[in-house]
C-alpha cells in the first residue's frame, strides 16, 4: 500500500466531481428524478467498495472481530483511498460505529462556509456506498449515513444490521 | 498437478469448479463438498486461536487414499479448494501456497472487473487459462 505519489488522487477527485456533476445533469434532463441520483451515487460506490476490499484485504492477516474489520476501514481503506486516515472512531459496542474525518478530501475543494452545505450530500453518498459494499463483502451487512456540520468534516454513522 | 480446483462463495454455493476432465466428475464435487465443513471448523476453529494462526491458507483439511485436499479462505469468506494427487509427493506445502494465492490473484481481478457481478458463476477467460496451467504443470 506504499505506492510512490502519483497523479491518480487528483484523477479521482475529478472523476467523483464528474460523476456527481453528470448523473445530476442526467436528471435535470428528465432522465429519472432528482431523488434516485443519490440511490445510484450509492449503488455505484456499493459495487467500488466490494472490489476495493477484496485487493486491499488479499496479504492482510484474518479479522479478529468486528472492531479489527472497522480499523482496518479507518486506517488502511481510508488512507489508500483518501491519503489520510479517519480522525476519530467510536463505537457503542452494540453495532454502531461513528467515523469521523476532519477534513474529507471530497469536501476540501469547496468554500468552508455555509454556502454550499446544502450541495453536500450528493458528494458523500459515494462514499457511504464504498464504505457498505467493503463491509457486505467482509461478511458486515450494514447502513451508513452521513452528516456535515462545518464544511471539509463530515461524520459517517455505521448501522451493523444484525442477522 | 492439481486434479480439481473449486471457488465456493461465501454463502456456499460454488462459483467456478473444473477437474481433470479424464476422471469421473461427480466424485470430485463431492470431495470438495464433504470438505466444506471441515473449513467451517477450521474457521471456527481459529477465531479461539492464538493471533499468529490468522493466515488465510488453511493447509491441509484432510487426506483421502488417492488424494489430498487443501482448502484457503479469503477475508471475504469466500473459498478455494483443491484436490491434489496423493502420489505427488513432490509438491510441498510452500507450493500449494503459492498456488493458492495465485489463485487469490486471480480471483481478485475477476472482482474488480466491472462486468461481472458478485455472487455470479466465474467465466473469465483469464481465470480459466489460470487455472489450466495449474493443472496442467509437471504431471
Amino acid at each position: 500500500m506504499t505506492r510512490p505519489e502519483m497523479a491518480d488522487e487528483t484523477l479521482f477527485l475529478l472523476l467523483h466531481n464528474e460523476m456527481v456533476s453528470g448523473l445530476y445533469r442526467a436528471a435535470e434532463h428528465g432522465e429519472g428524478e432528482n431523488g434516485r441520483c443519490i440511490t445510484k451515487l450509492e449503488n455505484m460506490g456499493f459495487r467500488v467498495g466490494q472490489g476495493l476490499i477484496e485487493r486491499f484485504t488479499k496479504d492482510t492477516a484474518r479479522f479478529k472481530d468486528e472492531l479489527d474489520i472497522m480499523k482496518f476501514i479507518c486506517k488502511d481503506f481510508w488512507t489508500t483511498v483518501f491519503k489520510k486516515q479517519i480522525d476519530n472512531l467510536r463505537t457503542n459496542h452494540q453495532g454502531i460505529y461513528v467515523l469521523q474525518d476532519n477534513k474529507f478530501r471530497l469536501l476540501t475543494q469547496m468554500s468552508t462556509g455555509k454556502q454550499y452545505l446544502e450541495y453536500a450530500p450528493k458528494y458523500l453518498a459515494f462514499t457511504c456506498g464504498l464504505i457498505r459494499g467493503g463491509l457486505s463483502n467482509l461478511g458486515i451487512k450494514s447502513i451508513v449515513t452521513a452528516e456535515v456540520s462545518a464544511m471539509p468534516a463530515c461524520k459517517f454513522q455505521v448501522m451493523i444490521q444484525k442477522m | 498437478m492439481a486434479v480439481c480446483i473449486a471457488v465456493i462463495a461465501k454463502e456456499n454455493y460454488p462459483l467456478y469448479i473444473r477437474s481433470i476432465p479424464t476422471e469421473n466428475e461427480l466424485k470430485f464435487h463431492y470431495t470438495v463438498h464433504t470438505s466444506l465443513d471441515v473449513v467451517d471448523e477450521k474457521i471456527s476453529a481459529m477465531g479461539k486461536a492464538l493471533v499468529d494462526q490468522r493466515e488465510l491458507y488453511l493447509g491441509l483439511l484432510y487426506p483421502t487414499e488417492d488424494y489430498k485436499v487443501y482448502g484457503y479462505v479469503t477475508n471475504s469468506k469466500v473459498k478455494f479448494v483443491m484436490v491434489v494427487d496423493s502420489s505427488n509427493t513432490a509438491l510441498r506445502d510452500n507450493e500449494i501456497r503459492s498456488m493458492f494465492r495465485k489463485l487469490h490473484n486471480s480471483y481478485t481481478d475477476v472482482m474488480c472487473n466491472p462486468f461481472y457481478n458478485p455472487g455470479d458463476c466465474i467465466h473469465s477467460r483469464a481465470f480459466d487459462n489460470m487455472v489450466t496451467s495449474m493443472m496442467m504443470q509437471v504431471c
